[in-house]
């Protein structure tokens, strides 16, 4: 993508329903990131089509692409991308600072979201004084925020410790049980076997898609 | 845009960096002060040198006569060609484009200016009163100037400049109604005046009405000089070659003689010293807008460096769902507001050390010849604030859109 005409991806034919739990695994440099950010409208497909929601997402100009991110997806990174220098209230709060929510509103409304990753206590603290998993736990409270319906997490572990990692994946298979889409890009087998859907890539090709986790290759 | 929330987010950013922001801001900082400071100077050096100057009315033309240089119509070279009254009455009504016209006579001999007992010896002139008109230097700080009635009646009346004031009175004596007796006639003092250079002993001077001087004093009707103002719109130095040449032939000179009358045309002179100070302005500015403009490119360039770090957070940003509009206004918002706090500190400062300048210069007594009273106009001050704000905006202006350039995905990507 980008300048370099470097097709990453050739011919993807995915179709993700309501309230599905899936995890997209491959080697890295299989695309699975790419088109990880071309559903979160952070990149874009040179060709074919993606539907979000009905609505057709091409052509369509950065201004209503930011507004699709803000209130329809939510996103999780493998490095957390918490901003240093705002505690973790604010972090949380930053969707709806986007949505023009006045500052207090939107700072109440971020504890109650960081009460249910259970991290009310720590609203006042800045990400450096937070572990991995806290941090990791502000990320998926600002992911929900702006009530999105589909949840984008790339490596949500990946920088975390097992034990860190299913409390993390604990928070999103309760999300999932609660209705919300959830896409996990994972090159960890053991993670793809905690979602319900699994989809294989390589070299930017969907070799296999199944709907039995209990299969998961390492 | 500009919504208290977005103050409050740069605000909070500036917070995080404070060193960044002070590198940033001291550059424009910097500029600012230099330029008043520059400026203030440029407008004392004016100040200064206009009071050295003994500039009069500024458009005045003085013409004395001296000896002929050419022979012409049977008369030697080195003829000597006294005014007299006719003359300059010829030039006021034949010659266009006069505004103010007035002679001027010096009491010449050995006389004693008196009051009550005590002798003094001051220099009496007589001169109309358009001439306090012409001589703009000379003001009256005491009662009134010679007017038209005491012209058209030769009162005996007079002004006296405030060093001759100071000599003949004591502490406490108001002189404007006093009488002054001059070579045995008594003379009303109607107003003193002070005379606006340090320069010229002038302010010893008085003067009598003209038409009382030529009655009492000088019953041959001869005028040594006279002086005229340019009348709006009219060239100097036109007039100066009409009255000449008007002149020339009433008084049979030669109309190509060029020494044979004395002008000072105080227009030349000062615009002479008008593009000077146009030139000084123009280059202070320069130099000023120069050290501002670097300014401008160091806050330019840190706002670029300041987008790279920012890359990722932009990159957040975008993917919650800040638009490039806010992306951009986030940038030039930073931007402005740091030249604008830095700036107009400069800006206060550069007037709290101009004012500064000026009370220490006041207290120290220092009559500091071509510099005097630093200072700087209201309006330039207002206009460098929106130069300050434009600046601030030009500055953002290439940061901004790089930041909005800023990809989102290539920004989050994995390190």
């Amino acid at each position: 993508m980008g300048n370099q005409s470097l097709h990453v991806l050739r011919g993807i034919d995915l179709g993700v329903e309501s309230g599905e739990l899936v995890s997209i695994m491959g080697a890295s440099g299989s695309g699975k990131s790419t088109l990880l950010n071309i559903i979160g409208i952070l990149d874009h497909q040179d060709e074919g089509s993606y539907t979000l929601d009905g609505r057709q997402i091409s052509m369509i100009s950065e201004t209503e692409a930011a507004e699709l991110r803000n209130r329809h997806i939510g996103f999780i990174f493998q490095s957390f991308n918490l901003l240093g220098f705002k505690n973790a209230a604010e972090n949380v709060a930053l969707p709806l600072y986007y949505q023009g929510v006045r500052r207090r509103k939107r700072n109440a409304i971020a504890v109650k979201y960081l009460e249910m990753v259970g991290l009310a206590d720590r609203a006042d603290h800045v990400p450096s004084e937070m572990s991995g998993g806290e941090r990791q736990r502000v990320a998926i409270a600002r992911a929900l925020i702006a009530e999105p319906s589909i949840i984008l997490a790339d490596e949500p572990t990946g920088a975390l410790d097992s034990q860190t990692s299913s409390e993390v994946m604990q928070i999103l298979k309760n999300l999932n049980d609660d209705g919300k889409t959830i896409l996990i890009v994972t090159h960890e087998a053991d993670i793809a076997a905690q979602t319900k859907r699994v989809i294989y890539m390589r070299d930017g090709k969907i070799v296999e898609d199944r709907a039995d986790p209990t299969h998961v290759q390492p | 845009m500009f919504s208290l929330d977005q103050w409050q987010e740069i605000l909070q950013a500036i917070q995080a960096n404070k060193v960044r922001t002070f590198a940033t801001a001291f550059g424009v900082f910097w500029g600012i002060l230099m330029l008043i400071l520059l400026l203030g100077a440029g407008q004392g050096l004016q100040n200064g040198v206009q009071q050295n100057m003994l500039l009069d009315a500024i458009n005045s033309i003085w013409i004395i006569p001296a000896r002929t240089s050419m022979a012409y119509q049977g008369m030697p070279a080195g003829r000597e060609h006294a005014f007299i009254e006719e003359d300059i009455e010829s030039v006021g009504e034949n010659v266009p484009g006069i505004d103010l016209m007035s002679p001027e006579n010096q009491l010449e001999g050995e006389f004693d200016v008196r009051y009550r007992n005590r002798a003094t010896s001051f220099p009496v002139f007589g001169a109309d009163s358009d001439y306090f008109g012409i001589k703009v230097s000379q003001k009256i700080i005491n009662g009134r100037s010679i007017n038209q009635l005491d012209d058209e009646q030769r009162r005996k009346v007079c002004i006296i400049g405030e060093q001759a004031a100071a000599i003949i009175f004591e502490d406490g004596v108001d002189p404007v109604g006093e009488y002054l007796q001059i070579k045995d006639v008594n003379f009303r003092i109607v107003g003193v005046f002070s005379f606006e250079s340090s320069a010229m002993d002038q302010a010893q001077r008085i003067y009598i009405p003209f038409s009382t001087f030529q009655g009492i004093f000088n019953t041959d009707r001869d005028v040594t000089l006279f002086a005229v103002t340019t009348a709006e719109g009219r060239s100097g130095k036109q007039l100066e070659s009409d009255i000449l040449k008007f002149l020339k032939q009433r008084q049979s000179v030669h109309p190509d003689d060029n020494g044979a009358y004395w002008v000072h045309n105080q227009e030349e002179q000062h615009r002479n010293v008008a593009n000077l100070f146009l030139a000084i302005k123009i280059f202070i500015w320069l130099v000023g807008l120069g050290t501002l403009t670097a300014g401008i490119v160091g806050v330019s360039n840190i706002m670029i460096i300041i987008v790279k770090e920012r890359t990722r957070e932009i990159g957040v940003r975008k993917a919650l769902g800040a638009k490039p509009a806010s992306v951009v206004g986030m940038i030039l918002q930073e931007s402005v507001f740091i030249t604008t706090v830095a700036g107009y500190s400069g800006l206060v400062l550069g007037v709290l050390l101009l004012e500064g300048m000026n009370k220490a210069l006041g207290v120290l007594g220092g009559d500091l010849r071509f510099f005097n009273r630093p200072e700087i106009d209201l309006r330039v001050a207002l206009a460098a604030l929106v130069v300050l704000i434009v600046a601030g905006a030009l500055a953002g202006f290439v940061p901004a859109l790089k930041a909005a350039r800023v990809k989102p995905a290539e920004a989050l990507r994995n390190e």
